[in-house]
């Protein structure tokens, strides 16, 4: 198991899905992939299909339109999963709260493990809440209970 | 034919149940290259195996009851042809054993109702029908040298295959793009993100079964760079020197274009692979001529 462990944690592969946000958090993500930040250097790869997926990030507020989209992308995802909120719309609906058209934060849908504040999030806090993401994903892998 | 007595016959029997540890080391090369050619620092050599132990451990989706048969008939049949390469066996067995890997690979991706999966499945058949003709060709001005289609008969001759036949060669450059799923040619499915096929022929595999379909895929790398080595089979060294030089600039040609589409890949591939091969058997054919 502890192959397993080391394998999961060295290779997180990234979903990334866009509840409508303004694309400013969008650009930070995938600004992680470029020269400067590299995050394959840690075997994240930015991956577009949720059945080969570990790591859901999902940036915008979710709304009455895609929340069947992001619980079925969810659903398609095989354990051990984890989810991270990046940006103040995924975490909380930010400037969107109480709006009618959006619900408020990306767990009003699906349940979330990281919140990655910031408008837009950096990248520096994104790549670091991915590490957060890794550190539960090992507890999950280690058979730890997380609640 | 195979001497059980001998202890060559043992280290090829070894050499081809590590063949997909080879080109799992291989693609772990390539990745950590093409992140240097794209000034980035790449993942670590071991990258590629830690993706694959991961995905073992992944609970398992299946999309339909015949994938796994036919994940573990690509993974085998890939061994299959490179046991024929190992053990010196015939050429045009080894590319049929290949084809039917890959068509394994295509029933899979063709038993779901995934659109992308069943696009991604037709341009692989497509990618197919581009490079297996080259590839039998290649064969045949490989018997025009040594009058035979055993890989044996290679080793038999005085002077290296490259000396006869570098334009069959550089044919092989074509053959290996669209093996390794590198641009331009990688309209069936690549590694890269956001695909316009999601992940084109592999969308439909998951957990297990794309573990391994990418061990397949590591062994078929492999087992095109074994048959690249045959063409300097004196001497193992220079012969493996040769495809990764092989390698290397099907690596540079994949960072230095974009994807093109399946119609342009039919025609280079042909056209390029087929004049290659064709003026080098003339040019041999010529050569008897006039030393005769």
């Amino acid at each position: 198991m502890k192959w397993m462990t080391k394998a999961r944690l060295k290779s997180p592969w990234v979903i990334h899905f866009d509840c409508g946000s303004c694309n400013g958090c969008d650009i930070e993500i995938l600004a992680a992939l470029t020269p400067k930040f590299d995050v394959e250097r840690f075997g994240i790869v930015n991956i577009g299909d949720p059945k080969q997926a570990d790591v859901l990030m999902v940036t915008g507020p979710a709304n009455k339109r895609n929340q069947h989209v992001l619980k079925n992308l969810y659903d398609q995802m095989p354990q051990p999963k984890v989810v991270i909120a990046v940006g103040e719309c995924a975490c909380s609906g930010a400037i969107f709260h109480n709006c009618p058209n959006t619900l408020g934060g990306v767990d009003k849908v699906i349940p979330v493990d990281v919140y990655v504040p910031g408008c837009a999030a950096r990248p520096e806090s994104i790549v670091d809440g991915v590490v957060l993401a890794l550190q539960k994903l090992q507890k999950v892998s280690e058979g730890e209970k997380v609640e | 034919m195979i001497d059980l007595a001998s202890p060559y016959t043992y280290a090829t029997i070894t050499l081809v149940v590590l063949s997909p540890v080879i080109g799992g080391i291989l693609m772990g090369i390539d990745r950590r290259l093409t992140a240097r050619m794209q000034s980035r620092m790449g993942p670590p050599l071991m990258q590629p195996f830690y993706d694959v132990i991961k995905l073992w451990g992944k609970e398992p989706f299946i999309a339909s009851s015949l994938q796994p048969v036919l994940a573990f008939g690509y993974l085998g049949f890939s061994v299959a042809a490179f046991a024929l390469l190992a053990f010196g066996q015939d050429m045009l067995l080894m590319i049929f054993t290949m084809a039917i890997a890959d068509l394994c690979l295509i029933v899979a991706a063709f038993n779901s109702k995934s659109p992308f999966s069943n696009i991604g499945a037709r341009r692989e058949l497509i990618g197919m029908m581009s490079y297996e003709p080259v590839m039998l060709l290649a064969a045949i001005s490989i018997f025009f040298v040594t009058g035979s289609f055993m890989v044996d008969s290679i080793y038999e001759i005085n002077q290296p295959l490259l000396m006869f036949l570098p334009l069959t060669f550089l044919a092989l450059i074509p053959i290996l793009i669209i093996d390794m799923k590198k641009s331009p040619f990688d309209v069936s499915g690549s590694g890269h993100a956001h695909q316009e096929l999601v992940r084109g022929i592999y969308t439909e595999f998951s957990g297990y079964t794309l573990a391994l379909v990418e061990l397949g895929h590591w062994t078929k790398v492999a087992l095109l760079l074994g048959f690249a080595s045959l063409f300097w089979a004196q001497n193992i060294v220079v012969g493996a020197a040769l495809a990764f030089a092989l390698f290397f600039v099907v690596l540079v040609i994949d960072n230095s274009y974009p994807r093109l589409d399946w119609k342009t890949m039919i025609k280079t591939t042909w056209i390029v692979g087929f004049l290659l091969i064709i003026a080098n058997i003339a040019g041999l054919i010529a050569r008897m001529v006039i030393l005769s």
